[in-house]
């Protein structure tokens, strides 16, 4: 109602996808874990949420990009990892819209998760986990719009 | 003259959801442990000690209230955790608890006298005779009365006692059958008053295939969703079982309760405070549901007879529900 900027609902053209899905997937995973790695190193996440995810690998598909994220945590740090495991712990699948939505905190998930625009698969537990702590984490307050003071 | 409205009271699962619900104009928070002594004991929600301070400063130096749900059974052997959830809330300076479990109440009562008491929809009192008990026992200065009575019915209590009373305004609905129900424990053996949580999310799996999705609960089929329809909570309440040859919610369909339609009728019979449910969900739910209640209150504060629901409220609404079925679930029932 008071956002200044939205991001709309869209899905990209089929083509996109269709040339994404032969694109090396590496730079989205290293992305990724490195973004989260800095968020760890800020102290945004809590370690009692880091312990548990320990050992457990990710899979962030972009269906409608052809593009997809692979990451496990390791020793308190996310590395990217070259190769999908044949059964990640945890699957998010999403459009690209539906994640910028999430990423902008426009969007509550279980809102997309019941329109069936957001697909967890796996360890719900885990799943769970991951949502709560990106849901908690306090960022400092910056003048963008869509965000109010 | 402004006239007098209930209070909204909003869910807090994280330290942004709180501010969510503050800078979006709720007159009060709710939140609790990041344990079983509360009803939404999911995996990385709720409060540790830091974010709790930082909680309670943000909202009572803005004067809106804090009020910490404490609201499961205490497991036995295992009292003295549900005792220093109470001590706890009582060294933070909230300005409420919410408990359930009469042993606790008495607990509190009789540890913490100058703390203000509210009985959680989780103690299930349904009747003017049980609020004033709990009043009379226990000192308990706001009842919160489970989603199963008519508007009717919840005026018949105002009018008996003098306890405060709160109803729910917004969110999710189950089977309703709050405090007394067993269900989740009948397929996981855990349940919300006796680990905190309904459907465990160790016990959930979805599963995936071509064109429809199935969610099970330890092993038990519950629904299977076309790529179309619109996904709810796994919960066993909510499933499509089989049933004398034919599949349906047998149950109970997944819907959200919405009460603007309602609102000023609440607000005539003497409701003390709206709440809105959901600690499980984000921030942005939070801001949502509030600042859309907050504008409503305001607007029948304003002009009681000129009251009408805006559309972009309802839509607002409509937006964040489960099932895309909103409804006035008990309140406006023709059968008692």
């Amino acid at each position: 109602m008071n956002q200044t900027f939205t991001i709309p609902r869209f899905r990209l053209p089929g083509l996109v996808a269709a040339l994404g899905v032969h694109l090396p997937q590496w730079p989205h995973s290293l992305a990724l874990a490195s973004a989260l790695n800095l968020a760890a190193l800020a102290g945004l996440l809590p370690k009692e949420s880091l312990a548990q995810m320990e050992g457990r690998s990710f899979l962030v598909e972009v269906l409608d990009a052809g593009g997809q994220a692979c990451f496990a945590c390791r020793g308190g740090r996310f590395r990217p990892l070259l190769t999908v495991p044949a059964k990640p712990d945890l699957s998010f699948r999403a459009n690209l819209s539906a994640f910028l939505q999430l990423l902008a905190r426009q969007e509550d998930p279980d809102t997309l998760f019941f329109n069936r625009e957001l697909s967890i698969v796996g360890d719900t537990e885990l799943g769970l986990l991951v949502k709560n702590m990106l849901d908690a984490i306090d960022w400092p307050r910056l003048p963008f719009p869509g965000r109010q003071a | 003259m402004q006239r007098k409205v209930p209070q909204l009271v909003c869910p807090a699962g994280s330290l942004p959801a709180l501010k969510a619900a503050v800078d979006h104009g709720a007159d009060a928070v709710y939140l609790g442990y990041r344990n079983d002594t509360n009803a939404r004991n999911f995996a990385g929600l709720n409060f540790d000690e830091k974010a709790m301070r930082e909680g309670i400063r943000y909202a009572q130096s803005r004067r809106r209230g804090v009020l910490m749900a404490i609201n499961t059974f205490a497991q036995p052997g295992r009292f003295a955790d549900w005792q220093r959830a109470v001590d706890g809330a009582a060294e933070l300076g909230v300005d409420a608890v919410i408990l359930a479990d009469i042993g606790l109440l008495a607990y509190a009562r009789q540890r913490h006298p100058e703390l203000r008491l509210h009985l959680s929809v989780q103690g299930s009192a349904t009747s003017y005779e049980a609020v004033n008990f709990v009043q009379r026992e226990f000192g308990v200065q706001r009842a919160v009365l489970p989603r199963v009575l008519t508007l009717a019915q919840v005026e018949t209590v105002i009018r008996n006692t003098s306890v405060e009373i709160e109803v729910f305004a917004f969110g999710s609905l189950c089977v309703m059958n709050e405090g007394r129900c067993w269900l989740s424990s009948y397929a996981t053996g855990e349940s919300p008053n006796t680990v905190g949580a309904c459907s465990p999310a160790k016990y959930v799996q979805w599963e995936r295939s071509p064109g429809q999705m199935a969610t099970r609960l330890n092993g038990i089929l519950i629904d299977r969703f076309g790529n179309d329809e619109a996904a709810g909570y796994p919960t066993l309440c909510k499933g499509r079982f089989e049933v004398g040859g034919e599949v349906y919610y047998a149950l109970e369909e997944p819907t959200s309760l919405n009460v603007l339609e309602i609102l000023p009728a609440i607000a005539d019979i003497g409701v003390a405070a709206i709440k809105v449910e959901g600690r499980q969900r984000s921030p942005i739910y939070v801001a949502q549901v509030t600042r859309t209640l907050r504008a409503a209150l305001d607007e029948l504060a304003r002009d009681r007879q000129h009251f009408s629901v805006k559309p972009a409220w309802q839509s607002e609404l409509a937006k964040l529900s489960e099932g895309h079925q909103v409804t006035l679930g008990a309140y406006n029932r023709p059968w008692r």
